[in-house]
């Protein structure tokens, strides 16, 4: 193991420890958000995201950080996105978060595994095909909100975070 | 029915989230590896294929361009495994569970049932995740994170197809 594996795995560990800490790898609250019952993985989502968003651009300014986005494709991110979605409401699990389902006893976890695993070698088969066919459509390349819009990118950071301020609010005057 | 609480030692998703956006701060200052999980079932499925059809993996062009060996971002993934197991243990609030309670409501408990449905939603959401470049952690934390297009429209669609599939799985409510 090189030092960047073992990097991995104890990010991996820390993350896998706050994720079953905040109950979010649980077929019930990934399902119950998406029922709009229950907005636990919502609310720890958003919030690793504000925090992560603020940290991850105040380094930037100074370069200590390389960021490293994917492009837009409309058609894969919007189709691949809907499939995953799909798939998602079946499972119950991200392919991230199962390994934290499996890691507090939640075994039918496995069968997510199992069924990602096939499917990405599924999509390995049928990949030069997609290639041909339809991989590309709606390319926009490397484009980021503040981009797009045209702004600077601290104000849309921070029109997002009272946004999500005032979500976290809602949901807890919901009692969602 | 008496509602039980089946364990109340979690955290605040809102801390726990909190944490995890300063754990992927350090995570991307100190390597420079942003959170993802999906590119690790490919080389999953190109580890495990390769036992069966070495010949037939060394051929596959998304096998060359995802090599099938271990790297950062799988050792993350097994990580969270580990590190939800060890929060699972110290808490005591690991359970041995091949049926959610939610979809034991819905279905009943026959776990035959609820693997063959998880495991169709594994193929189909890795197969999207991939088309679709990413999952709620490459797309959803990472992409969002850095205010991408990509990762916002992604974002959008995964909870789209989850709800379009939560309505089907669960119309009519919980009950049979």
């Amino acid at each position: 193991m090189n030092a960047e594996m073992i990097y991995g795995l104890i990010t991996g560990i820390l993350f896998g420890f706050l994720l079953q800490k905040a109950r979010v790898v649980r077929y019930d609250k990934q399902i119950g958000a998406l029922r709009f019952q229950d907005m636990t993985i919502v609310k720890f989502m958003m919030s690793a995201i504000i925090v992560g968003m603020v940290g991850i651009h105040f380094f930037d300014i100074f370069g200590l950080v390389k960021l490293l986005y994917k492009p837009v494709v409309l058609g894969e991110n919007i189709t691949g996105g809907l499939l995953f979605g799909l798939g998602w409401g079946l499972l119950g699990y991200c392919p991230g978060t199962q390994g934290g389902a499996l890691g507090e006893g939640r075994w039918d976890a496995l069968w997510g595994i199992l069924g990602m695993i096939v499917g990405a070698g599924l999509y390995a088969e049928t990949y030069p095909l997609l290639m041909k066919k339809v991989l590309g459509v709606g390319y926009y390349g490397y484009l980021t909100i503040p981009q797009l819009i045209g702004v600077n990118r601290w104000l849309v950071i921070i029109v997002f975070v009272t946004g999500v301020l005032a979500m976290f609010r809602w949901f807890e005057k919901k009692g969602l | 029915m008496e509602q039980k609480k089946v364990d109340d030692g979690g955290w605040s998703p809102y801390i726990a989230g909190g944490l995890s956006g300063l754990v992927i701060i350090v995570s991307v200052l100190w390597t420079g590896q942003f959170f993802g999980a999906s590119t690790s079932f490919v080389r999953s499925a190109g580890m495990l294929e390769k036992i069966l059809e070495p010949e037939r993996v060394a051929q596959l062009e998304y096998f060359i361009r995802y090599l099938p060996k271990f790297d950062w971002q799988l050792m993350f993934v097994s990580g969270i495994f580990l590190g939800s197991l060890i929060a699972a243990l110290l808490s005591g609030s690991f359970k041995w569970q091949g049926v959610p309670d939610m979809w034991a409501e819905r279905f009943g408990t026959n776990p035959a049932l609820r693997g063959i449905v998880a495991f169709i939603g594994g193929v189909i959401a890795m197969y999207g995740a991939r088309l679709a470049d990413g999952c709620p952690s490459g797309h959803g934390l990472s992409g969002m994170i850095q205010l991408a297009v990509s990762g916002l429209i992604a974002m959008v669609f995964f909870f789209v197809g989850g709800i379009i599939m939560t309505r089907l799985v669960y119309f009519g409510g919980n009950r049979k």
